[in-house]
This record gives structure tokens, sequence and C-alpha cells, in this order.
């Protein structure tokens, strides 16, 4: 019995120091997932460390995360300064899973049984341009990124505006559209700055959400972000959270 | 220098585990398709999915259902290990038994030593249902964030970073701290096996006839608690601690021990424990 | 006062800032930015890279450069770079710059031409070079021995090695890389205004309201350039109009309010509609132009595709016989059967290569005639035989065609038409060249601010170097040639040669410099500034003979390419920042620099490495008489030399270089103050003993130079004018420089011509026979005093089209990342990481059809070779079914191993654009 206890004591506060480091694990923010990642949160509780996404990649992109490489362990990753995602239209890391934490449907078109795999789905992350040091929007010719881009034209575009110091030439920015960045970092890789201007960065960390209740009246499509919209239209500030009569009936004037 | 018969199943497990790692390695940079992945999951021949239970039960933990092809391949493990092998995970498969095989034989060389600690070998069970708690609180398969068994096999087939302070950790903990002590005592992935390798049909079967009761068995036996029927009547081990590494049939002089199935006859009686 | 290094910077670029808005600064902050300062020292140079011409500041430290900006002033690029020139301070700093000179060696430290590299000093190069160039010219003569030159070269090194060459040796077989890259532009220059290079200038990208691409990515290729067309189309995005007529879809169709996609080599067939309508609608033609300005002229279309004479070449593979044959004859198709009806040529001929010998004949015709030979190429028959993209629909492109008539045609419109290799890399390059002057001076439409065809430069100094210095077979210094006995005259007087010296007989073009290797027919060649064995067409075969067969070739150059690995001995040679240079860049623009740093290792600048090989040789060996062929032999000039005071003894160094002329050049000079002359004055390093000429060489080299061109159209300003300002645009008359050519308003030679406002005053080809659409007719000769020809020229196939056993077109190019063959761009790591591989760009349907997945490895096979490349059927080029696009840049893609060595016959220039491939999995 005793002895029982004892384990029990040694099991628990190893227990303790264990569930700290998960919870600190888990923590890491910006680790890019491969094309079909669940959600981040079901993906780490799907993953099972197998390494069959990494194996499956033909160009090596994908890394799985060692000790130390300050990403959870074992789960599969990408650099794309290093190597990025190139996108194959198989997606043969999402299609190895066995786990379902890389979901093919999340990459695929149609329903299931007839989907089709469609590689410009994917949501790796987003490509965010530092327009500081991206020499682009300084005039220099370089849209390096624009040209590397799997979905050039769509995911980059270029923006073309006068240059007004010379009067003669023209600065053509690369702008990132989320609606098609599948976040496949061939673009990190192309930039030719010192460290990236353009880099990418999971979704939920790269972007903004917009207002469920102003609709861009000259935009027929905005509409449908109403259709995502909470029910509850109730709004509360410190301000409006006590009741009217609760505030109109002390007498702190 | 001992004869080959006397390390038979230790080159036999060696090729064993050094092969599984290889093909994976293979698999993994020159894609091979006989064994890709690594022991977490896998698929053999491009085909068959294979999946450690363990961690598909900790998957299950935390509330997350897992993919049909994990199910089938963790099953298929399961099957393997619960009706025909036993725990023999630990010894023939698992990478980080050849780390303690060489722990287990530096202590040995170096006379036993004293031994600072002693901890009951049903931490690991404790370990075990810890997991599976971790696991449902923090919505990840606990276990394998800290395994010493993935860091290695990950990082021979991945990368190690710094994974390989894990492995030593393993190896200087039972070197220095307890005999045996992490696979016999601490590790939930034995724990699990021990439990489901329980019914088994492959076990060790002993016959009192040749035994001179030397123990040489039980002193080369990483759980030596299995074997409490030595030198006092015939039978197969019960226990599902066993590991079917083999050690005490290489140990034996006499030829007391050897393979075989459970019908060849259980002992009457199991007594209640041996510690180590 | 301590400064940290940041608040340096901020303090410097506050001053800098203070300054150029004219406000004073107190003195103290003046006083850190100087010290700030100290140890940087920005001077003006050109982009190594591209025929744009970009000015940038090259900041050097510690005998080293540390940075390059854009020049703000310079009226190119306003401070603008593209990423090329952006990463220009990091181009001479590669880890493996050839530092020593390196000869294949056997164990005894011999010249072995089965040896591995060893290093040499530059003494037993150059010795070991003298000996073999010493063997192979006594036994073959001048036609023995070659360069290898380039449109990459400086003003000064072309000359060197031009003079060296053809005064020295007596040699036509220096030819540069320009030949595969402007040479058709150059043919139809010659033939249309009998004087080279374009009218316009860059400032036609502003003033005009149309852009017509053909064949010119510029959007990779001519990026700042691209940046002013985008700016003018921004300016007025409903008046000006962007067309793009590519082979497959590139990054200019961004912009672009119309994209043609084109089946390959059918650019004629459209240009021919274009010219029938035009000929067809009511006042469509400015005849006050055409009848003051323009006379109509035609040529041969029996004139081969510039393959080798011999079809049957023992050197052929069996695969190559069938290609190969066309050169001789081809049977008819339909598609031509109807473009060339107006000559009575039927579906099913067979047409013999009659002409070959004189494809740039050409006489003069009636506009009747020229009518009837446009009938053929209406709305309906181009449209079938050009559309390139099989998924397009028939109506669809020709309401395109229709536009781009109506654009042309358009009164008012100002209409500026670019184009690169699209047309000059072609086996009709000429001819699509003459065909687009021909459109625009029907319509009156060039030499006109906003209104003219230009023809955009690939190299930084094609225009400046190869084709103004003249370093090609046939060419003199001021488009002057060798077989005009006038020419040479006022060359040896310029030269100071004896009469005579010269040789007449135009030497071997680039490809044919490869050939005669190949045969055995030229055993010496000297490669400068230049990687032939990666961008000449069909390297197989040059690669062969390099390697197996009797012969020298020598590889000057910065780092380890290609052609030095085939070589037999690699000389280090020192890159643009170290050395004192000039350019001429795409718009007639002349840009010179000084000499920043001190060369890398014991690299040494190719005009050094000639003058040094020029000291080598004594009169006596090489101006004796020589035997050229059955009909020409150069006369003994030795007994001449001695009359004008030369010595048999004196070494070609002596009189061709280091004369008396050249010695009143002094140095130092003013214009030199601070900045080092390795030439002049050996620099720290004291290579082998080193210590300069003692003379401005360069300034000389300039001057002696710029007599050819004075008072004749090709007027260059003084060396020191050069260092003062930001570039001048040639004719530079009394101080000026010319911004349209051949217009009065703004050109003096145009208007000392007293022709009206317009004056195509070039004097070459100016008398030409009469005839009709099938050939000269009579002995008359017309003079076209100060008149350009428009030409009737017809559509035929390419000599090799995709087939069932290889189905797609191949196409090769660059990408803006990389510069030609990557010797320089594949060092820096930016650019190497942004474009690490060239990829096969490939429609995704094509795919499909292969089975090939992207990025998966395959074979590109033509019947003349292989290479192993990735599939990309995404991205920057996006070709239409039945078309792959391949980039030459990629060493470990040597795309020229599979492309085809047809030429244009008249120019000579290869075809880069099209040959026949199949793709299959490796």
């Amino acid at each position: 019995m005793i002895d029982a206890t004892r384990s029990l004591g040694i099991a628990a506060v190893g227990g303790l120091v264990w569930a700290g480091f998960l919870e600190g694990k888990k923590a890491y923010p910006t680790a890019l997932r491969p094309p079909g990642a669940v959600d981040d949160a079901r993906f780490l509780a799907a993953c099972t460390k197998c390494g069959l996404c990494v194996a499956a990649c033909p160009y090596q992109a994908l890394v799985l995360a060692a000790p130390g490489d300050g990403r959870p362990i074992g789960t599969p990753y990408f650099v794309m300064r290093d190597r990025p995602c190139r996108m194959c239209r198989d997606i043969p890391c999402a299609a190895i899973c066995p786990t379902g934490a890389l979901d093919t449907g999340l990459v695929s078109d149609g329903e299931a049984g007839k989907a089709v795999l469609n590689i410009n789905k994917a949501r790796i992350g987003l490509a965010v341009i530092d327009r500081e040091t991206c020499i682009a929007y300084w005039g220099i010719q370089c849209d390096a990124c624009y040209r590397a881009c799997p979905v050039i034209d769509k995911a980059i575009t270029v923006d073309p505006v006068r240059n007004d110091r010379t009067g003669r030439h023209a600065i053509l920015g690369p702008v990132v559209h989320s609606d098609h960045c599948t976040g496949c970092g061939m673009c990190e890789r192309a930039c030719v700055t010192k460290k990236a201007s353009i880099f990418v960065l999971p979704r939920r960390i790269a972007m903004g959400e917009s207002s469920d209740r102003y609709i861009r009246g000259w935009d027929a499509g905005d509409e449908k972000r109403l259709e995502e919209a909470t029910e509850d239209t109730t709004t509360v500030t410190p301000r409006s959270g006590k009741s009217p009569t609760d505030y109109l009936n002390r007498e702190d004037l | 220098m001992p004869g080959i018969r006397e390390i038979r199943y230790r080159i036999l497990r060696r090729l064993v585990q050094v092969g599984a790692l290889f093909l994976f390695v293979a698999g993994n940079a020159w894609g091979w398709k006989v064994l890709q992945g690594n022991f977490s999951s896998s698929l053999l021949f491009g085909a068959l999915p294979l999946a450690d239970p363990f961690s598909l039960l900790q998957v299950a933990a935390t509330g997350t259902m897992v993919a049909a092809k994990a199910l089938l391949g963790g099953g298929i493990v399961l099957l393997f290990f619960a009706a025909i092998a036993g725990r023999a995970f630990c010894g023939w498969i698992c990478p980080v038994n050849i780390a303690t095989d060489l722990a287990d034989s530096v202590r040995t060389a170096a006379g036993e030593g004293n031994r600072p600690l002693r901890m009951s070998r049903n931490i690991r069970y404790w370990v075990l249902g810890l997991s599976l708690i971790l696991s449902a609180v923090f919505g990840v398969a606990a276990f394998e964030w800290i395994s010493p068994v993935g860091a290695l096999h990950r990082g021979v087939v991945f990368g190690m970073g710094m994974g390989w302070t894990a492995v030593a950790a393993v190896f200087l903990f039972d070197v220095f701290m307890v005999r045996n002590g992490f696979c016999g005592h601490l590790c939930p992935l034995g724990a699990f096996y021990s439990l489901a390798g329980r019914w088994s049909l492959v076990r060790v079967v002993h016959s009192k006839e040749q035994c001179t009761s030397c123990m040489r068995c039980i002193e080369s036996c990483p759980e030596p608690q299995v074997l409490p029927m030595v030198g006092k009547r015939d039978g197969a081990v019960a226990s599902g601690e066993c590991t079917n590494c083999g050690r005490c049939i290489e140990a034996c002089p006499e030829g007391a021990m050897r393979f075989g199935l459970r019908t060849q006859g259980p002992p009457k009686k199991v007594p209640k424990e041996v510690t180590s | 006062m301590a400064l940290s290094r940041r608040e340096f910077i901020k303090t410097t670029a506050a001053v800098a800032a203070a300054t150029a808005v004219g406000m004073s600064v107190p003195e103290d902050i003046l006083a850190i930015a100087a010290k700030a300062e100290i140890g940087w020292k920005w001077d003006k140079s050109v982009c190594r890279f591209c025929g744009t011409g970009c000015g940038i500041m090259v900041a050097t430290k510690d005998d080293r450069i540390v940075a390059v900006k854009g020049d703000p002033i310079a009226p190119v690029n306003m401070g603008l770079n593209c990423i090329k020139g952006y990463f220009n301070a990091k181009i001479i700093y590669g880890a493996d710059r050839l530092t020593e000179p390196l000869m294949r060696v056997n164990d005894r430290g011999e010249f072995d031409k089965k040896g591995k590299f060893k290093p040499v000093t530059w003494k037993k190069a150059f010795d070991e070079m003298a000996k073999q160039f010493k063997k192979h010219y006594a036994a073959l003569g001048p036609k023995g021995v070659a360069i290898f030159g380039s449109g990459q070269y400086t003003i000064m090194e072309g000359y060197t090695s031009a003079k060296l060459m053809k005064a020295g040796f007596r040699s036509n077989n220096i030819d540069p890389n320009a030949r595969l890259c402007m040479a058709s532009a150059v043919a139809a220059f010659m033939e249309t205004f009998g004087i080279d290079e374009p009218a316009g200038n860059y400032d036609d990208m502003h003033h005009s309201d149309t852009v017509v691409l053909w064949g010119a990515n510029m959007a990779e290729m001519h990026p700042v350039l691209w940046s002013k067309i985008t700016n003018r189309k921004l300016a007025d995005p409903g008046r000006v109009k962007v067309v793009n007529l590519t082979t497959f879809t590139n990054r200019c169709s961004n912009l672009a309010d119309s994209e043609i996609v084109i089946k390959p080599n059918t650019d004629l067939a459209i240009q021919n509609y274009i010219l029938r309508e035009i000929v067809n609608r009511p006042g469509a033609i400015d005849w006050d132009f055409v009848n003051r300005n323009c006379v109509f002229a035609t040529g041969f279309v029996d004139i081969g595709y510039g393959l080798r004479p011999k079809i049957d070449h023992p050197k052929y593979k069996k695969e190559e016989l069938d290609t190969a044959s066309k050169e001789s004859f081809k049977i008819i198709t339909k598609d031509e059967a109807v473009a060339m009806g107006s000559l009575g040529i039927k579906e099913g001929d067979r047409m013999e290569m009659k002409n070959t010998g004189k494809a740039g004949a050409h006489w003069a015709i009636t506009f009747e005639d020229f009518k009837k030979g446009l009938e053929p190429y209406t709305l309906d028959f181009v449209a079938q035989l050009a559309k390139g993209n099989a998924d397009e629909p028939l109506d669809e492109f020709k309401k395109k065609l229709q536009a781009l008539a109506d654009l042309y045609a358009e009164k008012g419109r100002k209409v500026v038409s670019f184009w690169t290799m699209g047309f000059n890399q072609h086996v009709r390059g000429t001819w699509v060249n003459e065909q687009i002057y021909a459109i625009h001076l029907l319509l009156g439409k060039q030499s006109q601010p906003g209104n003219g065809a230009f023809s955009l430069t690939g190299q930084p100094s094609a225009c400046g170097t190869a084709r103004e210095v003249g370093t090609f077979a046939h060419r003199l210094p001021a488009d002057m040639v060798v077989m005009n006995p006038k020419h040479r005259a006022i060359t040896e007087k310029i030269w100071k040669l004896p009469e005579g010296t010269l040789n007449p007989v135009m030497g071997s073009h680039f490809m044919k410099i490869m050939r005669d290797l190949e045969d055995g027919t030229i055993k010496w060649v000297w490669v400068q500034v230049n990687n032939p064995w990666q961008n000449a067409t069909n390297a197989n075969h040059w690669i062969a003979a390099a390697r197996e067969m009797d012969n020298f070739i020598v590889v000057s150059d910065a780092y380890p390419s290609i052609s030095a690995k085939v070589a037999d001995l690699i000389l280090p040679a020192a890159m643009i920042f170290e050395k004192w240079g000039a350019y001429g860049n795409a718009e007639r623009r002349t840009q010179h620099w000084r000499q920043q740093v001190t060369p890398i290792g014991k690299s040494m600048s190719d005009t050094w490495q000639t003058t040094e090989f020029a000291k080598r040789f004594t009169l006596a060996e090489v101006w004796k008489e020589w035997k050229i062929d059955d009909k020409t032999s150069l006369p003994d000039v030795v007994g001449k030399a001695h009359a004008m005071g030369y010595s048999s003894k004196d070494t070609l160094f002596d009189v061709l270089f280091a004369n008396k002329e050249a010695k009143t050049y002094k140095w130092p000079d003013p214009v030199g103050e601070g900045y080092q002359n390795t030439e002049a004055a050996g620099d720290k390093r004291n290579v082998e003993g080193f210590k300069g000429y003692g003379f401005f060489l360069q300034k000389y080299l300039w001057e002696e130079y710029r007599k050819f061109g004075l008072g004749h159209g090709h007027d260059l300003a003084d060396f020191d004018t050069y260092h003062k300002v930001r570039g001048l645009r040639w004719p530079v008359v009394d101080g000026k420089e010319t911004l349209w050519r051949f217009n009065s308003e703004y050109d003096p030679y145009a208007k000392a011509a007293n022709h009206g406002k317009f004056a195509f005053y070039g004097d070459a080809g100016k008398e030409i026979p009469k005839g009709d659409l099938l050939g000269p007719r009579g002995e008359e000769k017309v003079k076209l005093p100060n008149q350009a020809k428009i030409f009737l020229r017809h559509y035929i196939d390419p000599p090799e089209i995709p087939s069932a056993e290889y189905p797609l077109w191949l196409c090769t190019g660059r990408v803006l990342e990389h510069w030609h063959t990557g010797t320089m761009t594949m060092r820096v790591p930016e650019l190497y990481r942004a474009v690490p591989e060239a990829q096969c760009f490939m429609s995704p349907r094509d795919a499909e059809q292969h089975k090939l997945k992207d990025g998966e490895l395959v074979w590109i096979e033509s019947r003349r070779g292989k290479v192993k490349a990735r599939v990309e059927t995404r991205g920057r080029n996006l070709p239409p079914k039945g078309l792959i696009f391949v980039p030459f840049f990629d060493e470990h893609v040597l795309i020229n191993k599979v492309t085809l060595d047809a030429t244009c016959p008249i120019s000579k220039e290869p075809d880069y654009k099209k040959c026949a491939v199949k793709v299959y999995k490796v």
C-alpha cells in the first residue's frame, strides 16, 4: 500500500512537470502546418507524430519537429525561407495522413466520395508584406515573390502606381490576396531582401476580422459575411452594462 | 566472449530493431515503399496501415475521432501483439531497448554498483493512467510529447535535434539510478503492452526437468518477476510484463527455457510479486 | 562627439535630405556626416546587365565595392534599378572567382589537352597561348584562328580585340555573342535604313499612346523600361493601349489591353496581314511620307535556314539529317503555297534553296507588286495560320488582329513597336525586323517622338561595342565593312596600317566559328566576356569539338563557366568595376566609368590580356603574305611598314597599342584623379612585376576609335566629357546629343541632308537593281539617297516543326533574376535562392497528356540532344498547349544541347525560339 502511494506520488510530481511542459509547447503559435491541416487545437490532438507526411513530401520541404526546434515535438511544419511547400497537385502529405490531422476534405472540391483534390484550397498560412523593406515599393523592379507565386495573378498581384519622384516610371508593388493565398511560402523563399520582406504567418495571426454588422454597400458579395454572423446582436460596454433603472436610481450625481 | 548461441536472440532482436529503423529511414530518405513513417503510424508496402494503439488511445482520450486508416492500423498492431507476440514490441522493436540493453550491460560489467533509488514496477501503470488523463485535459496525446521512444525513432528517421538528450537521460537513469529503470518501471507504452499482451500465444516456456536452479535466467531477465516458476514447476510465463526477449533462453546453460506457446501449460499458481 | 553606427547613418541621411532641399545644415552636423562617410567613396558607373543602361553609383571602401545605388540623376532610370542591378555590388565577390591563370597540364607541368587544370603564371599562360597560336596560324593562316567577342565587352576592350585581330593578325574571325542576340536587328537596320541602330530613344515610351510588343518580354527582360511603359499606361489608361504579341503568356500580358498568343514563326504573316490592311484601307498610307522617303523592295525566298551547306555533313547524327536537309530543299506546304501565291509557288512543290548565297540580295519593286505580294495575307488565312492557343476561338483571335491593325492605322495615334529576341532569334529574323519598319514607314509613323519601331537590345554594350565598334566578322567601326575597299582604306589610315593590311574576306560568324572548329579549319580560339559553349545552339557538337579535337581554346572569364570547363587555358578576367570602361545602350547612349577597385587575385582586364598577347608577335610574323582562299591573297606589307617608319621587329603591341600617338595620352590625367588605372600604372598587387604601360591606354583607344564616326553620323564626344555627364546619345554634334535620328527637327545630319522633314541618310545599300516579285530585272540600278526601304517578305515555315515523334515547340529565353548563362547572377545568394534552377514551363494540358506532375524531373529531347529539368505548369510563363519554355541560365539544364543551330540566312543569328522536342519522365 505504501509502495502504491509512493508510486502515485512520484507519478503525480512527474505529471505536474509534464503538464507544465505540455502547456508551454502547445502555446507555440507560428508553426506552419501541411496543406489540409485541421485547426490548430484539433491538429495537435490528432497528430500522432508519425512523420508519414514528411516522408511523403517529394521535395523534403516538410520538417518533423525535433526537440529543440521550438515547435511542438514530432509535428510536421514548414520553414518557408528554406523549403517552401511546392503545392503538389496530388497533395501526398495530406493523402497519406492516417489520423485525419491532415484532412484531404479541406483541400478538395466536390462532395465526399466524388471529391477532387485542389491544392489551391490549402491554407497553410498567409503571406504578409513589410512594405518598408520591400524593394518593389521603393520602385526597384523586383516582384520576385510575384513571379515565384504558384497562384500568380490571384494570390499575388502587382499593383502599379506612378512613381511621382521620377515622373517617368511606375512602382509595381506586390499585393497578397487572402482569398487565394495558400501560404505555400514560395514568395518568402524567393524574396531577395536580407531577411524576407514577404513572409508567411498562420492565418489567425496574419489576418484581422471585420465587423459582422457593417456590409460594404458597393460589394454585392460582402453580404455573405452576414450569414456567418452570430445571432446575438446585443452590445455591452462598461457604460451599458448596468440596467437603466440601477443607473437612474443611483444618486451619485 | 560469449558463443553465438548465447547471444542469438540478441542478434536477432538487434537485426529486427535496426532493420525496422533502416526501412523507415529508407522510406523517408529514398522513398522506399517497404515501411514509411515511424512507429507511431506507418504504411507497410505502401498499402497496409500500421499504428501505435497506445498513441491512438491517447488521441481518443483527447476526444478526437481519428480517421479509419489509423484505427485499422492500430487494430492490426494491437491484434498482433495481444494475440500472438505479447509485449514483444519492447524487446524486439522498440529502439530505446537498444540503449537500455546497453545500460544493463554497462551495469553488469560494473558489478551492479549500488542502487540509490528503489522504485515500484507499478509506477508505469500510474503513468499510463496519467497519460490518458493529461491527454484529455490538454487535448494532446500527452506521452507522445515527452516519449523518449518517439524522440529516438523520430530522431533517427526525421532528424534528432535535441532528442538525443531524452535517450541519454534514459540511459543514464538506467545505469546510475535503477536497473531497467525506464523500460521496467516508467514507460507507459511498456505498461500498455503488458496489459495488452497478457493473453498472447507466444511465451517463454520453462522445463523444470532440465533446470539446475542456477538462477542465471532470473539474473539476466529485465522483468524477473515474470519467472516465479523457475526451478519449481514446468510451464509458460504467465505475466504480460515479459518482453519475450529470450535473454533467459540464452542464459540457461541447460536448455530449460525455450519459446513455446501459452497452451503448453501455465504455472498452476502465481506468486504475489517478486521485486527486483 | 561619440556616435553609434546607427546615429551616423541617420545623421548622414538627414544631411543628404537637407542638402537635397537646399536647407543649410549646422556645421557640427556636417562634420559628423563627413566623419561617417570617411572610408567609402561614391562614383558613377553603369549597370552590368542588359541593354537598358541604368546608371548606378558605386561605393568603395578599403578597395572593395561595398554598395551600389541607383543614380538618381541618370536619365534612364532616375535612381531605380531591377533586382539584378540591385545586386551589382555582389557580383564580383563570388567565392569561386578565378584568380590565376589555369592550364591543362600533364604531370610534368606541360600543356596537355587531356590534362587537368593547374595554376600557371601569366607568363607561362601567354607563352603557351602564343606557341599554340603560331603553330595553327602558320598552318591555317588568318582563317585558322578566331575570337569569340561580346556585347558585354567594354567599348575599349572590343576595340582592342578587333584591332589586334583585323589589323594585327589580319583575320576577320572575330564575332561577338551579339551575333546570337542582335544580328537580325542590325541586318534589317542596314538593309532598311543603310545605318545601324534605333532612330528613337526611351522618351518614346513617354510620348507614345500605343505600345506593341512583338516578342519582347519587357516585364522581365527590360524591367526598368517596362516601368516606364507602365507609367505611361497609368497616366492615360483610356487612351494608351498595350498589345503583347507572344508565343506564350508572359508577365507583359498583365498590363496589356490585348494579348495575342501566336504560333512560332507566324509573326511574319501577321505583319503582312497588317501591311495588307494598311494598303487596302483608303487613306491609311501616308503617301507624302512614303513618296518622299521610301522605296519598295523585295528579295529571294529560297534562301535556306543558315544550316550547314553540306546537308549530309559527317558530323551530323542520323537523327539530325532530316532537319539538316531543309538547307537544300523543302516541300511546300499548303500554308506556304497560299502565302507565296504571288510567286507562283504551289503546294507540294519542291523548293530548292538556290539563293542561300544571295540571302541578302534585294531589288526595288513597284507599289503594285508590293500590293500584289500582300494579297494572300487575308485575315482568314493569317488567323488560322497564326493562332497560337488552340483553346482560343478563331473569331476572338481575328478580332484581336483586326484591332491591332486598327491601332496601327488610326490617324493621329502614336505607335511604338518594341521587340527583342522574339524577332531577332528567328530563322527569318532580318525579315521580321524589316516588316515592322515597313508598317511604320507606310504609316509615316517613324522617327518622331512616340512614333517608331524600336529595337531593344539585350546586352549592356551590344550597341556600344559589338555594333558601333564592329567586333563582327564583316564589320569595321562606324558601320563600315571589311568587304568595302573604301572602308578598309579609311580604317587603315586611322589605324596607321600599310595599305592592303586588312583582310577583305568576311570572317566566320559565331556559329561558323563553332562549325569550323568541328571541321578542324579553325584550331585556335579565344573567348572573351562570353560563354559560347553554354549559349550557342546545338551545343553537343561544339563541346565534343572542343574537348576531342586538336585545337587550343583560351577562355578569359571571371568565373568558372561551361566554356572554361571545355577550355585548355583559362585567363582570370577583371570585372566591370575593376577597370576603366564604357558601354553603349539601346538608345545610343554612351556611358563611361572609372576603375573603382583593384582586380581580385591576379585577374587582369581583357584589354590588358589582349595588349599583352600582342607583345608576342612581330610585324614580320603577321604582315607577310597570306593566302586566304583561291581568289584572295593578302599582300606582304612589311616593306610598306618600313616606309611608314615601323621595323619588322616591332611588336603588334608597339604598333597598334603603344605607338607614338598612344603615348601622348599621359597618365596621371586629371579625369582620373583619385582613381587607379591598372593598365597605365599597375597596382598594389604588382602582378608578375607589371608596373603599367605609363600612358592612358583607355583614353587613347577611345580618342582613336571616335575618329571613325566623326562627321559620318556616328559622332561621339571626347573621353573627358563622358566623365562629366550621365551618358550622351550619339550622334553627338557640337556637344549636343541626338534624340530622334533622321528627323530634321532633332538630327543635325537629317537637317544637313536638306531633304525635308525626314532624311534616311544612312549610306549602305543605297544603290539597288530594279525588279519584280520574282527577281531583279535588267542592269539598271536605282539610287536611294535619304530613302528607306519598305520590304515585301513572305511567310515560310521554320525548318523544324513539331511532329508525332517530337510533338512540342521548344522556346528558350531568360528570367528576370538571372543574366544570360548565370555565371554572375547564380553567384549572388539572393538571386540564386529566388530562382535556383531552370524549369520546364509547360501547359497543364500537355502535362496531363504526358502524365507529368509539377516538379517532376523530365527529359527534354530533340534530334540533337537532351537535358533534364523540372516541370512547371504554374507561374510566370504559361505556354499554350504544344509549347514549352526553358530558360538558358542554368548550366545544369543546358538547354542549348537541345536547340537547333538554324539561323536567319541573312543575319546568321540562330533561332532559339523554336525547334521540336519531346518531353518524358526521367
